[in-house]
């Protein structure tokens, strides 16, 4: 188990290297971080930058200086703000963590819930209605959502009801004045809402037809032939062996929320990963970029090696090799 | 069994679904209108009105007009054309890349194979909005560069399909009975093993379409999609963001709305023919 763990780490390395030197060149050929030098009087501003930003070099050994500065934690400095670009990774990285972990939370519970509602009355209206709306969830992209969601859950509402205030906020994740967890709480409805719907979708497609597979499973039916009581053969037997391959699918969808994130936290202005991506992308700023794109990627491999584990330790069948 | 019973078998059970026929219909209807705008548009595309301004829907207008008094149905066909299009060149370009490189990786495994495989593993790795929106920056927003972006991020997975589908046909025996009787590797190829898949292939081209009209949309609402005089539906969206909690909002409804059918309609038609395909699978 933890030699496989470590052997998976090791062979993660090489990709995140390749991916990373990919993503650098990248955006050192799209990006000039002595862009704005250019306009200056001085001809020689740039040749100076350049050379103090080692950009004269071949790009091979800028990754090297990049990476070993990477390792040590010096992720370089914003060309737009001036900031160290690790405390502003850092600070973006945490806004999106709360977003991520609420969204994953609500999903997860939803998803299982009406997987295993629609498993157990396969072909009910209720299954019918339920998987209408999963079409239905499947074919709202975040950003579709959001504005909807904002226009019928938030400003309707307050207008139809006479409110003062909305009843959900839709601007950041915390009011300057009334902090408490109920002001986090309506503040988050809507951008969890909005990055969830498509997935809380997925997820409980994905349960009912693992439920359904369960059932059908030669242990369930000698168990009732047993006659142990339906509840129980749902609940214990069955419920039990669905989870495991909507475990694996739920670990890689959350390293894949990024596209996601962006968008959601650009409509309801929450200044995370999301927002910071576009930003820097807007302001040209290489530095930020580059390390967003290697923070991202190994998120997402690590949540890759996360699913993989977890698939082997749930399912004792599958052996590690 | 004759080519011309199997097609009235498939046919049938096509038709049995019947959200699908319903979907086949609505999409038929959307391109007849976008794509005949030019004909059927109640207005000139364009066509401003500066003094009239942004008005509700209203008997004139069916979807009002915006904030210079351009007609909201008129601007949305045509707005529909640039998005269809997109998201049809796309799934057209990546399911047949991606076909030929996932039956050459299945086919003749070991390097190739292995390749591959790396090779979507890495891209699988990273959201596709951020490289398409590094790309986008790097080599212009034309409609042409968000077509090739698109499909160069969107093969992968038709590939990946086609590959395990030829791993697994390969194998079979009316395979090795065409090689001992002396048919090429492109050939069987072509002949033997594609017909076989076509069903999956379909399928997940047609998921590509829906796919590629959301991501073009999300890009576009970033603003990092395609730029004025052009318009898609993601763009009028983008547009129209400020509206939101305003009366204003109709201009938000509509396009929505459209993008909303599309891509459902799309799913469905893909649903169906899964179904059609495969009368084993389970739905």
């Amino acid at each position: 188990m933890l030699s496989y763990v470590a052997r998976r780490i090791l062979f993660s390395i090489p990709v995140l290297l390749i991916a990373s030197f990919l993503l650098f060149t990248a955006v050192r050929a799209t990006f000039d971080p002595t862009a704005r030098l250019r306009a200056s009087r001085d001809p020689e501003a740039v040749q100076r930058a350049r050379a103090e930003l080692g950009l004269d070099k071949p790009v091979v050994a800028q990754y090297q200086d990049w990476l070993s500065g990477f390792v040590r934690g010096d992720w370089g400095e914003s060309s737009s703000t001036q900031e160290r670009v690790l405390p502003v990774i850092r600070r973006a990285a945490w806004h999106t963590f709360q977003l991520v972990v609420w969204g994953v939370l609500i999903s997860a519970i939803l998803a299982v819930a009406v997987g295993v509602f629609s498993a157990v009355r396969q072909y009910s209206i209720a299954d019918h209605a339920l998987t209408g709306m999963s079409f239905l969830g499947l074919a709202m992209p975040p950003f579709w959502f959001g504005l909807i969601a904002i226009q019928f859950l938030a400003v309707y509402p307050r207008d139809w009801f006479g409110l003062t205030q909305t009843p959900l906020f839709f601007v950041g994740l915390r009011s300057s004045t009334n902090v408490g967890f109920g002001d986090y709480a309506r503040h988050l409805v809507l951008p969890v809402l909005t990055l969830t719907v498509q997935i809380i979708a997925s997820w409980s497609r994905y349960q009912r037809s693992s439920m359904l597979d369960a059932l059908s499973g030669d242990y369930v039916r000698t168990a009732r032939a047993k006659g142990v009581p339906r509840r129980r053969v749902i609940f214990k037997h069955a419920f039990r062996n669905a989870l495991i391959p909507l475990v694996t699918v739920m670990a890689l969808d959350i390293g894949a929320l990024a596209g996601g994130l962006v968008v959601t936290e650009q409509i309801f202005s929450i200044p995370g990963m999301g927002r910071l991506f576009v930003d820097s992308l807007l302001e040209g700023d290489a530095n930020v970029l580059v390390a967003w794109t290697v923070v991202t990627a190994t998120s997402v491999i690590a949540f890759n090696l996360l699913a993989d584990v977890l698939y082997r330790l749930l399912d004792p069948r599958i052996r590690f090799s | 069994m004759s080519d011309r019973r199997q097609w009235s078998l498939f046919l049938r059970r096509f038709l049995r679904h019947r959200m699908a026929v319903l979907s086949l219909l609505v999409l038929a209807l959307l391109l007849i209108g976008c794509f005949g705008a030019e004909l059927l548009a109640p207005y000139e595309k364009n066509q401003q009105d500066l003094v009239l301004g942004p008005v509700g829907p209203s008997s004139a207008h069916w979807f009002g007009t915006d904030e210079l008094g351009r007609d909201g149905l008129t601007e949305m066909m045509f707005a529909g054309q640039i998005s269809l299009r997109i998201g049809l060149a796309v799934a057209f370009i990546a399911t047949v890349v991606g076909t030929l490189l996932g039956a050459l990786a299945g086919y003749f495994g070991k390097l190739s194979d292995q390749l591959l495989m790396r090779l979507t593993d890495l891209f699988l790795m990273l959201p596709a909005i951020a490289i398409l929106a590094i790309a986008i920056k790097k080599f212009g927003n034309s409609s042409t560069t968000i077509v090739l972006g698109l499909a160069g991020l969107g093969w992968m997975y038709i590939a990946r399909v086609v590959r395990g589908q030829v791993l697994s046909i390969k194998e079979k025996e009316f395979v090795d009975a065409a090689r001992v009787s002396g048919a090429s590797n492109s050939r069987i190829i072509t002949r033997h093993i594609l017909p076989n898949i076509v069903g999956p292939i379909l399928v997940n081209a047609t998921l590509g379409v829906a796919a590629a009209i959301v991501t073009e949309s999300t890009l576009s609402f970033l603003g990092f999609g395609v730029q004025p005089p052009t318009t898609s539906w993601g763009r009028m969206l983008s547009d129209a963001r400020g509206t939101v909690g305003t009366k204003k909002a109709y201009l938000i409804y509509f396009p929505s709305l459209a993008l909303l059918l599309s891509v459902l309609s799309v799913n469905f038609i893909g649903d169906g023919l899964r179904d059609a395909f495969d009368p084993r699978s389970k739905r």
